[in-house]
């Protein structure tokens, strides 16, 4: 029953946070501020990754097919999958989830839990729409560029260790990620992270803005964000998936 | 003028406020006083709907606000200021920019009239020259009075003050019941104080409404509450020692 209270609940939230905004100067002011609080500050750990599980992956692709059965060429084609497929659209967001989630839930959480969310209230202002939905759309938007660039840095980062490491010459590795290119596959990725984008900041913030009592329960509420987001990226990465690529 | 009419509040078995009938009057200061846990706080956001009520009907000048949808509600809230126990102050914000919040919302004013009113706000509750010091940076009473001047910037016809000096040293404190009643008579607003401080009800009450229990026990002014024959209000009034020496010497 619990699951429904909060379901409702959610939408409920949501459809007060899609209003149309009071001021949208003040909202495109917002939504810069959050684009570059969580995209921009987000660049950093999402090349590190990257780049590492490119690299990673190339090696362990590369160990496995020593047999010379299969062609060297796999190799730069597993990387690219990978990347494309699930690492960038699905791992990257989970990452973010534990990054971004957990800090918008305590950050409107702690709002909740001072009354500043009542103090907007009580001024007339929309306050789900002001602080939630600017977080929204930056997401949105930021999201697709972060995971490009992640799939962009993993492939690359295959190729380097493996010219480095001499396990698979850079012309076998080019062939590779050529091979089969579709691009409805890059279009699967990005609707993927939109949809991802959007589970993180709306479930992050609906825990946070229905936080009730004091410090504590901001931590916990911010636990349950991380831990929800994860969940429901998950579930939905496995409807997508059937819907979009069977 | 603010009526509350026969409200009733309950959180789940709980029936935390019964029939609860008020007037607030207009160019007064008016008190709720109480014991912890009594229901002044759950009778504030009633009253301006942070919470519904499960029964009666809050009248706003005549205006019936428990029966308003939401557009009207939010024109009636643009009437309404209100400084919260722990002040609420927007912490991402500036002293100045949290005063002028509410004007950037919706005052329609320039740039230039926006700063003036901020700065008129900010003199009004003493506190110029600390315009661009973020809530943290400064003391609890000056937050409350950059709470202050934040609910008067929009020019209020009702103002609420949830205990508006806990926590200060008594002569914060006195500045600050004295800032609100100033204003209340200056700009003609209906000011509705939550308080359990004995030394503000006497200093600045008008209108005093005592709960307990949930229930209005005892409405009065600061003149009558010392000499009420009312139990439950003597035992409210004189719980402490300073209060009972005071007794003794009206006697
Ligand atoms: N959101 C809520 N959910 C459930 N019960 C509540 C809620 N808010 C208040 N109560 C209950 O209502 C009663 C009255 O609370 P209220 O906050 O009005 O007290 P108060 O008179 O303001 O006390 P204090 O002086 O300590 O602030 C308390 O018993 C409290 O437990
Ligand atoms: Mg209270």
């Amino acid at each position: 029953m619990q699951i429904f209270f909060h379901i409702g609940r959610f939408f409920l939230l949501m459809r007060t946070t899609f209003r149309r905004p009071e001021k949208w100067k003040l909202f495109f002011r917002l939504m810069v501020t959050e684009i570059d609080k969580i995209g921009v500050q987000s660049v950093g750990i999402v090349a590190l990754l990257s780049l590492f599980m490119g690299a990673v992956i190339c090696l362990q692709t590369a160990a496995q097919i020593e047999s010379g059965w299969i062609p060297l060429y796999t190799v730069g084609f597993t990387v690219r999958q990978t990347m494309i497929l699930e690492f960038a659209p699905t791992i990257i967001p989970v990452i973010m989830a534990g990054k971004v989630g957990s800090n918008i839930a305590s950050e409107i959480g702690t709002m909740r839990i001072t009354e500043q969310i009542d103090a907007l209230d009580i001024m007339g202002v929309n306050s789900a729409g002001y602080l939630i939905l600017p977080k929204i759309v930056a997401a949105v938007i930021i999201f697709p560029f972060l995971i490009i660039g992640s799939m962009f840095l993993g492939v690359t980062a295959g190729a380097i260790i493996g010219e480095l490491a001499n396990v698979i010459p850079l012309a076998d590795y080019e062939v590779g990620i050529q091979y089969d290119f579709n691009t409805f596959q890059v279009a699967y990725a990005l609707i993927k992270t939109t949809v991802f984008a959007f589970i993180i900041v709306s479930v992050s913030a609906y825990h946070g803005y229905h936080t009730k009592g004091g410090a504590l329960e901001v931590g916990h509420s911010s636990t349950q964000a991380v831990v929800y987001s994860i969940v429901l990226i998950m579930v939905t990465n496995l409807l997508l998936t059937q819907l979009l690529l069977t | 003028m603010i009526q509350v009419i026969d409200v009733n509040k309950t959180f789940g078995e709980q029936h935390v406020l019964k029939d609860v009938t008020a007037t607030f009057e207009t160019g007064k200061v008016n008190f709720i006083i109480g014991r912890s846990g009594s229901g002044k706080s759950v009778t504030t956001k009633c009253i301006v709907g942070l919470l519904e009520v499960g029964s009666g009907q809050i009248l706003y000048d005549g205006r019936d606000f428990t029966s308003m949808n939401n557009k009207e509600r939010k024109e009636i809230r643009k009437e309404i200021g209100m400084l919260f126990q722990g002040s609420a102050l927007f912490d991402s914000m500036t002293v100045e920019e949290n005063v002028g919040f509410p004007l950037r919302m919706f005052g329609g004013m320039s740039e230039e009239e926006m700063q003036e009113r901020i700065n008129f706000c900010l003199k009004r509750v003493q506190l110029e020259g600390s315009n661009k010091k973020f809530p943290a940076e400064i003391s609890g009473g000056m937050q409350k009075r950059v709470g202050i001047a934040r609910a008067i910037a929009m020019n209020p016809k009702y103002l609420f003050c949830d205990e508006p000096n806990s926590g200060l040293d008594p002569q914060t404190a006195i500045v600050i019941d004295n800032l609100i009643q100033e204003i209340t008579y200056e700009f003609k607003m209906t000011t509705v104080v939550v308080s359990h401080d004995m030394n503000s009800v006497i200093e600045v009450g008008d209108n005093i409404n005592f709960v307990n229990k949930g229930m209005i026990w005892w409405t009065g002014g600061k003149d009558d509450i010392l000499h009420s024959s009312n139990q439950e209000l003597n035992d409210f009034v004189y719980a402490s020692d300073f209060m009972k020496i005071v007794r003794k010497n009206l006697s």
